[in-house]
């Protein structure tokens, strides 16, 4: 397998992409706090650096300086799995995540090499197979902290990963089956081109209700308001992370930014072009993937700070009743669609 | 060999962790013991050139299947299973069950060997094929489940659908009328 091959590449690729994350994950805790407060009309954080863009460093150094407890009740070992579990499984779903175009970076290398860490023939589902295991790490927290608010944002996290995953899956189906492949890059590469010489040939004008459902079912998987009922701090404290403090606290925001980059990323792959755009050149696609990518967050965050929470009841009716039915009526009729002109 | 050293080092995760998930006293731990070694079984598929059923190992199994079993042991809040507890009029404690569930292992074993020996004759190891398209290919696995096992398939989906209604029917209660 290619897998094996060139060490150095894939080496220099994972620090990339790793350091790459971490920095996402910080200008996302800035970006967020930024558009809340232009959102609320204040200034949001201002003190630390020029209009308070060093933020992110400064809550990070406060994390690392606090102290580390425990709940004595607390399951020993899976509470300190819990946070290492969310924060890893963020980290491999992007490893499957193309970003660009094969390039020699200008000429700098013989051959050309592919953005991305690995390139896997079944690259949907290997993400979608990571980010679903990402939800033991927070229903993990909430049985071992022994704390009820925490267990209850674990049940609750179990229960709505589960009912989402369903209208996810079938929203992504629908795209393999329109490109016809269960390769990222495959499926990003058969969106190049125009219709009619001005309409990009994205999935998006294809597929706009899967779109939407893909958008919706992915908040919902990364617990972002408003279907942020794991940590519900009206109602559950802090939810999952109730008892947790210092590092290991940090840890599950930061597998939540990394996991709606993730979802970004694998959004703009599927119904956006991922890298292909006019006006730059082939080697500049990335530049056009961060720009989408980007453009998502900040939808993700405008919807945060727009929308407010369901109440529990009305998560399962939406997600069963609505969303996916919604989404197996939008993968018969895809599938019939395909069938028909193909033939 | 890096891949048999890999392929050993998967193998031994996986038995250690089938192992421990019927020694262990804490239902929590047996529920993610048990992933452990989906985990592991699913790397060795990987190394078998089948990445799709991998994925779905993981998929169905430990992102579905397992995160149901989490969610229950947790809503009924599983006590641990302490040894003086265990109620020696169990109907499992009874001895003719041991001897039955003797009889099973070794029908087991015997099974394995000759599976095992089965395979030794094939000629060209699972993943690889003469027209280069691997067993794990998706587009292969979906031919012959339409065609080949049709009747299987259809089958299976029916008896799915069968146990889906028992289960809500069995869970409404008696008399509400919602």
């Amino acid at each position: 397998m290619e897998i094996y091959l060139r060490p150095a590449v894939i080496g220099v690729m994972i620090f990339v992409v790793f350091n790459a994350l971490i920095i996402a994950s910080a200008i996302l805790v800035l970006a967020e706090r930024k558009i809340m407060g232009f959102m609320q009309q204040r200034y949001g954080p201002y003190l630390v650096g020029p209009h308070g863009v060093l933020q992110p460093i400064a809550d990070i150094l406060k994390l690392l300086f606090k102290e580390e407890l425990r709940p004595k009740g607390a399951d020993k070992w899976l509470f300190t799995l819990a946070p290492i579990l969310s924060i890893v499984t963020a980290f491999v779903a992007f490893a499957a995540v193309p970003f660009g175009a094969e390039t020699t970076l200008f000429g700098l290398l013989d051959e050309p090499i592919k953005l991305g860490v690995a390139d896997v023939n079944v690259a949907v589902l290997v993400v979608f197979a990571v980010t679903s295991m990402g939800v033991y790490g927070i229903v993990l927290a909430g049985w071992a902290s022994n704390s009820k608010y925490s267990l209850f944002g674990g049940l609750r996290a179990s229960a709505q990963m589960i009912s989402y995953e369903l209208a996810y899956a079938t929203s992504l189906a629908a795209v393999i089956m329109l490109a016809g492949t269960l390769s990222l890059r495959e499926v990003v590469d058969s969106q190049a081109g125009t219709w009619f010489g001005f309409i990009p040939r994205w999935y998006l004008f294809l597929q706009p209700i899967g779109f939407i459902i893909y958008v919706i079912a992915g908040v919902a998987e990364t617990n972002r308001a408003p279907f942020d009922f794991p940590e519900a701090e009206q109602e559950l404290v802090a939810g999952y992370n109730t008892e947790y403090s210092s590092v290991r606290f940090a840890l599950f925001p930061q597998a939540e930014y990394i996991n709606m980059v993730t979802m970004s990323a694998v959004a703009t792959d599927l119904y956006l072009g991922g890298w292909h755009g006019p006006f730059l050149p082939a080697a500049y696609g990335w530049i056009w993937f961060l720009l989408k990518v980007g453009f998502i967050l900040f939808v993700y965050i405008w919807m945060r700070w727009t929308v407010p929470r369901y109440r529990y009841d009305q998560l399962m009716q939406f997600g069963w009743k609505w969303l996916f039915p919604a989404s197996v009526l939008n993968l018969i009729v895809t599938a019939a669609l395909v069938l028909y002109l193909n033939a | 060999m890096p891949e048999t050293f890999v392929f050993y080092a998967f193998s031994a995760m996986a038995i250690i962790a089938s192992t421990l998930v019927i020694g262990q006293r804490n239902p929590m731990y047996s529920v993610l013991l048990l992933i452990a070694s989906f985990g592991a079984l699913s790397a060795l598929y990987i190394q078998l050139d089948a990445p799709f059923v991998a994925v779905a190992q993981i998929i169905i199994y430990a992102g579905a299947i397992m995160v149901l079993f989490l969610f229950v042991v947790m809503l009924l809040n599983a006590p641990r299973e302490d040894a003086a507890e265990w109620d020696r009029s169990h109907p499992l404690q009874h001895p003719n069950i041991g001897r039955f569930g003797a009889l099973l292992a070794a029908l087991l074993v015997v099974q394995l060997a000759w599976a095992l020996a089965k395979v030794s004759e094939l000629e060209t190891p699972v993943g690889a094929r003469a027209d280069g398209a691997s067993v794990g290919s998706v587009l292969e696995m979906g031919r012959i489940l339409f065609t080949r096992h049709t009747f299987a398939f259809e089958a299976t989906s029916v008896l799915i659908l069968v146990a889906m209604v028992g289960a809500v029917v069995l869970a409404r209660r008696e008399g509400s009328n919602q």
